[in-house]
């Protein structure tokens, strides 16, 4: 399954004979760990462990660099090692121009204190990690634990891999890795119809134009005291082909109770929007109530439009605040005036 | 005054060819910016309404000296775009492209600061730089905006018009309007710019506009005690965004603990900037530093 703190959670288990081994994979099937559900389990030999030490190549974001962690303390929470005994790892950041050397690797591994028979191993280990993380475009590539057994071999156990959707492209074969089964069915469907879509736990359907201005929306919305269904991006595109993908995209979560449009027209142009929508409407006839907040380029005919149209259940704001004040009621039930 | 972009811009457009490369190009130049040429390679000698294409920037810089690069091309060949124009020598390089690997990014920061550190990136996943009045690289609607003395830096761009829109109703206006953009490894931070500001005698107040990932914020928090005389205000959006997921912008995900929205806020106010909780207010805050009345400049 593709997400991490899989040991802590349950979901490795040591087992003596095949029928313990039964009994725990029976166990873990089926487990729900942080919302994804089990439905593979993988059985190999139990090693024989003399050392746990952990590993991984990130992308520093503020270093603007990549950097190599290392710990001796491997086979837990590495935050958790990070803050109480942050002496016990080692952070060491990599020119991304020339890449990790061997000897750097060596010194990597001599400062975090590996026992000298096997600094070699864990070097190796070290340079095949960060070849991993530039060779597949990834944002993180971890190895925890990466082990040190009685008969002094280095050993990678368990390992977790972030990559960069931006670089697909240039990894055909990393295309099938998504786990669409545990993916939400609607953010699977955004995904395939190239919408940014994320679905949260609430019942306000949430739509925008830009990132920033959509998880600004959420946060309005929250502070209103509504609870947001998800964060849709509707980027640039006003026609009404993509607004009613749109609204079917929302609508498809039987949670949401009320939808708040909110668009600050820059390029897009507010009467292009509002012809999308009305356009959309008389195609998907929603039953829950919209709040449509037009602002920015073209925004007096954009709520002359729907003002025209007379959208049943459609409400016109002004402001964002305003918007959001509305949508929650809308949500609860209540009556909040003249409809647009 | 302004930063980065005003009436000395000479400015050239790689992907000046497409369909949204040549839009916002027109656009620009309908603003007053100075845009001397674009390059595309195979089309060189070819012009688009009037504007001389190049097939490198060699060869514009050669022939009409620009000091602005504006990269309008696909994901896949905007890492090389962005060096090719560092190469020949433009000393300012806006990218507008949305898309590109982390990997390249990470290449081409590092590529700059060794082999072109004169050399200064703005973007990519950016909206572009405005300066009212003076010149418009990229993709900000210029109508919203009028010149003043609001600096304002984003990592979002309909965010930034949001915000903008309510100080210039409030009747203040901006010195310059600055995209840094949305991605993992952006070309300049909120400090870089921050110090672009705080030296702009125009500018006498600047809103900050973050959100959740990363710690640039917290970076223009230490920044700012230590070397902002003028005051800043900020709004950081995604409060109400779950840990891991990527909210639309590359660089908008809470990586385990790290990279909130209530870390950041927190930052800044413990360095004692204001920030608002919503763009309103945030506005508003700032119209109140200024002093409530306009003083906009022209």
């Amino acid at each position: 399954m593709l997400i991490g703190g899989r040991g802590k959670a349950g979901g490795v288990k040591l087992a003596a004979d095949e029928r313990e081994t039964r009994e725990h994979a029976g166990n873990i099937l089926g487990m729900d760990i942080k919302g994804h559900t089990v439905r593979k389990v993988w059985i190999e030999h139990a090693s024989d462990i003399a050392s746990e030490y952990y590993a991984s190549v990130l992308l520093d974001r503020s270093a603007k660099q990549p950097l190599v962690m290392f710990s001796t303390e491997g086979g837990m929470d590495i935050e958790e090692v990070a803050e109480k005994t942050p002496e016990k790892l080692i952070r060491h950041h990599v020119d991304a121009l020339t890449g990790i050397s061997h000897e750097e690797a060596l010194d990597i591994a001599t400062k975090g204190g590996v026992d000298s028979d096997v600094i070699d191993g864990v070097a190796d280990a070290l340079v095949a990690l960060y070849e991993v993380w530039l060779e597949e475009d990834a944002t993180l590539a971890e190895i925890n634990p990466l082990i040190v057994t009685p008969d002094r071999e280095v050993k990678a156990l368990d390992s977790k891999v972030s990559l960069d959707d931006n670089a697909l492209y240039r990894h055909p074969e990393n295309q099938g890795l998504s786990d669409s089964e545990n993916e939400d069915p609607i953010e699977r469907r955004a995904k395939e119809e190239g919408v940014q879509y994320v679905k949260l736990d609430g019942d306000i359907g949430i739509l925008g134009n830009g990132a920033g201005l959509v998880m600004s929306t959420l946060d309005v919305v929250a502070q209103a005291g509504g609870s947001p269904a998800n964060f849709l991006d509707a980027g640039g595109g006003s026609n009404a082909e993509k607004i009613k993908q749109a609204v079917d995209l929302l609508l498809a979560n039987d949670a949401v109770k009320a939808v708040l449009f909110n668009i600050f027209g820059g390029i897009t142009r507010c009467d292009e929007v509002a012809t999308g929508l009305i356009a959309a409407f008389a195609d998907i006839k929603p039953s829950v109530p919209f709040v449509v907040r037009l602002d920015g380029t073209n925004d007096v005919e954009g709520r002359r439009l729907l003002q025209e149209a007379a959208l049943p259940n459609v409400h016109a704001a002004k402001t964002m605040n305003e918007a959001a004040e509305m949508v929650v009621a809308l949500a609860a039930g209540k009556h909040v005036g003249a409809a647009a | 005054m302004s930063v980065l972009v005003d009436e000395s811009t000479r400015l050239c457009v790689a992907g000046i060819t497409g369909r949204e490369g040549t839009f916002h190009t027109l656009n620009n130049r309908n603003y007053g910016t100075n845009v001397v040429g674009g390059v595309t390679p195979g089309k060189g000698g070819q012009d688009v309404e009037g504007i001389p294409v190049f097939d490198s920037w060699e060869q514009a810089v050669a022939d009409v000296k620009p000091n602005t690069a504006m990269i309008f091309v696909p994901p896949r060949f905007a890492a090389d775009a962005i060096l090719e124009a560092a190469a020949a020598g433009v000393a300012l390089v806006i990218a507008i492209t949305e898309g590109i690997p982390a990997h390249d990014e990470l290449r081409v920061y590092n590529t700059l600061e060794r082999d072109h550190p004169g050399t200064r990136l703005i973007g990519p996943n950016c909206p572009g730089i405005l300066s009212p009045g003076k010149a418009n690289v990229g993709i900000i609607p210029a109508s919203f905006f009028k010149a003043g003395n609001v600096g304002v830096v984003s990592r979002s761009g309909t965010l930034t018009y949001q915000i903008g829109n309510e100080i210039a109703q409030a009747g203040f206006g901006c010195s310059s309007i600055v995209g840094i953009g949305g991605d993992p490894v952006p070309g300049s931070s909120f400090v870089d710019v921050l110090g672009l500001f705080e030296a702009d005698a125009e500018t006498e107040l600047v809103v900050l506009s973050g959100e959740i990932g990363g710690s640039a914020e917290e970076e223009a928090a230490e920044y700012i005690a230590e070397h902002m005389s003028k005051p800043v205000v900020a709004y950081i959006a995604g409060f109400t965004a779950p840990a891991g997921k990527q909210m639309g912008h590359a660089g908008a995900i809470v990586s385990g603990s790290a990279g909130t929205a209530a870390a950041k806020a927190q930052a800044l106010e413990a360095k004692g900037v204001r920030v608002g909780r919503t763009p309103t207010e945030t506005a508003s805050i700032a119209v109140e530093v200024l002093g409530g009345a306009s003083v906009a400049t022209s």
